[in-house]
């Protein structure tokens, strides 16, 4: 089995883009990636493509075949859906077709456009990643799924909006210098506290923000790097999928995610890792509760222990293991079906040393958390830079 | 995707809309299967251990509030809704999400009837929770 390693990273800005199309975002990502890359086009065997609401905000189906032709491809090309976790599938497969000799040189990406919805269609159609018969019906939003959770968790383990305000505050810190990032400012505590409530006990700082754009990464076998010699020092080593209850009321638990409990465990097994070498995170902070969940499920933290980790500078940038270096979905921006593999390329910048938050990684092991939904699907991927 | 902003009939959902026309007409029920885990209709497998012998049974008269949220912004079928309150309550068999109405004094643990209601938005049968 071949080794699988990330050959070129791109990313759009990640904001308000409200007149440029899917197409045109993804067309930006990739041309990056290849020049990055510098890998020829042509030798692309196929692109996996991650995109959730792609029919409701832009009336677009079928956007595999689409976003090939955007990238300047032939190759054949699948849309995964898997609703915020849709990239980070495509991740997925791609590292098992390299892996398994069904191709060389793979584009993974996705794009999403979110803006041109609005507020309320934006709301509208993020619900739909809910169960539409049990939750949506009953007046569920997807900020309102993380609130349940959220006041799930504080009845059980205990933790405070200022808990969750801390890791507001970090992920705006840590975005500060990402030129890709959609909120490059900071914010305080008593910003988060006093921003008007979405879902209580979720307020509009505990949210990440609606968001256009897109991602991409060339992956590459371990002999095509080196028949090409490419420049390509980090691999994805680990993989890892998990799969829960679509609806909360059928979940065992309200306050963990075991989807991503199982992901990890996966991964790290792949990897043959376990969670105390890894030094590093990118994880799923669509809301603040979320990362939180994550840091526990990536069992950084026992189940309850993850809420004060923010407040006590461990996950911040000068913390032991940081969390979201790139701000996160919550600064970066959360362009849905984009955000998995964005966390790979964010990742594959902070470990080869070309992230301005490089300098905070304190080792060679980093992780890349994607939930979709209220973490009914999640993929866990480690990545590892040789040094 | 259902319409959901009032400009044609929603299509009737076999099994779903059997079971809210029950808890309307006062006879609530959930799936159980021989291991005791409840769920709601439609369902010809249990979510939790995939028997297929289910068998309706009836809700008990009250449940509990296990975790709530205030609603601030609302999808559009909500608009004229909001705020509201969302809760995921348990009714000893099984657990049901719905919406709290007539109350400002929720709290997890709360115990509550079961009861169909339409939304103020979009005139859509709702299962509603109300305070004992
Ligand atoms: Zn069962």
């Amino acid at each position: 089995m071949t080794g699988v390693r990330v050959a070129g990273v791109g990313l759009t800005h990640f904001g308000k883009h409200p007149e440029r199309t899917g197409r045109d975002l993804f067309a930006e990502a990739s041309e990056r990636a290849f020049a990055d890359a510098g890998v020829d086009r042509a030798d692309v065997e196929q692109l996996n493509f991650g995109n959730f609401m792609g029919e409701l905000s832009e009336h677009q189906g079928h956007q595999g075949p689409l976003m090939a032709e955007a990238a300047g491809l032939t190759a054949p090309a699948t849309r995964y859906e898997s609703a915020c976790a849709s990239s980070g599938v495509a991740v997925r497969e791609a590292v098992k077709d390299v892996r398994n000799g069904e191709a060389d040189v793979m584009l993974v990406g996705g794009a999403e456009r979110m803006n041109n919805l609005g507020t309320a269609g934006t709301t509208e159609a993020l619900a739909i990643a809910a169960d539409d018969l049990y939750e949506v019906r009953a007046g569920m939003t997807f900020p309102a799924a993380y609130a349940l959770m959220a006041r799930a968790y504080f009845e059980q383990y205990g933790g405070s909006r200022e808990d969750l305000a801390e890791i507001a505050v970090k992920n705006h810190d840590n975005a500060l210098e990402n030129e890709f990032a959609q909120f490059q400012r900071a914010i305080t505590v008593e910003d988060a506290l006093e921003a008007p409530t979405i879902a209580d006990p979720l307020g509009l700082y505990d949210a990440c923000p609606i968001t256009d754009g897109a991602s991409a990464a060339v992956l590459v076998s371990d002999e095509y790097a080196e028949e090409h010699g490419l420049d390509a020092p980090v691999s994805i080593t680990g993989t890892g999928q998990g799969g829960d209850k679509m609806a909360l009321q059928d979940r065992r638990f309200l306050a963990r995610t075991p989807a991503a409990e199982r992901a990890a465990e996966e991964a790290y097994d792949d990897a043959g890792i376990g969670p105390q070498d890894v030094s590093v995170a990118e994880v799923h902070d669509c809301f603040t509760i979320a990362e939180v969940l994550a840091v526990e499920a990536l069992d950084f933290y026992a189940p309850g222990e993850g809420i004060g980790a923010a407040a006590r500078g461990e996950t911040t940038r000068d913390g032991d293991r940081p969390v979201n270096l790139s701000g996160g979905l919550k600064a970066k921006g959360h362009p849905v079906g984009a955000t998995g593999t964005s966390q790979v390329v964010e990742m594959t910048r902070l470990l080869r040393g070309d992230h301005p938050n490089s300098d905070a990684v304190p080792g060679e092991i980093g992780v890349a958390h994607n939930a979709g939904g209220t973490v009914a699907s999640t993929t866990v991927h480690v990545l590892e830079v040789d040094r | 995707m259902s319409d959901r902003t009032g400009e044609g009939e929603r299509v009737r959902d076999d099994g779903f809309d059997d079971f809210l026309d029950a808890v309307e007409s006062g006879e609530g029920y959930y799936l159980e299967c021989p291991e005791g885990h409840g769920s709601l209709p439609p369902r010809r497998v249990c979510p939790h251990c995939g028997a297929t012998d289910l068998e309706e049974t009836p809700l008990p008269e009250t449940g509990e509030i296990e975790t709530y949220t205030e609603v601030h912004v609302p999808a559009p079928s909500f608009a004229d809704d909001a705020p509201y309150v969302t809760a995921v309550t348990d009714f000893g068999g099984a657990r049901l999400t719905g919406i709290v109405r007539d109350t400002d004094a929720v709290t997890v643990g709360t115990e509550v009837a079961l009861d169909v209601a339409e939304t103020e938005t979009a005139d859509e049968r709702v299962l509603v929770f109300r305070v004992r």
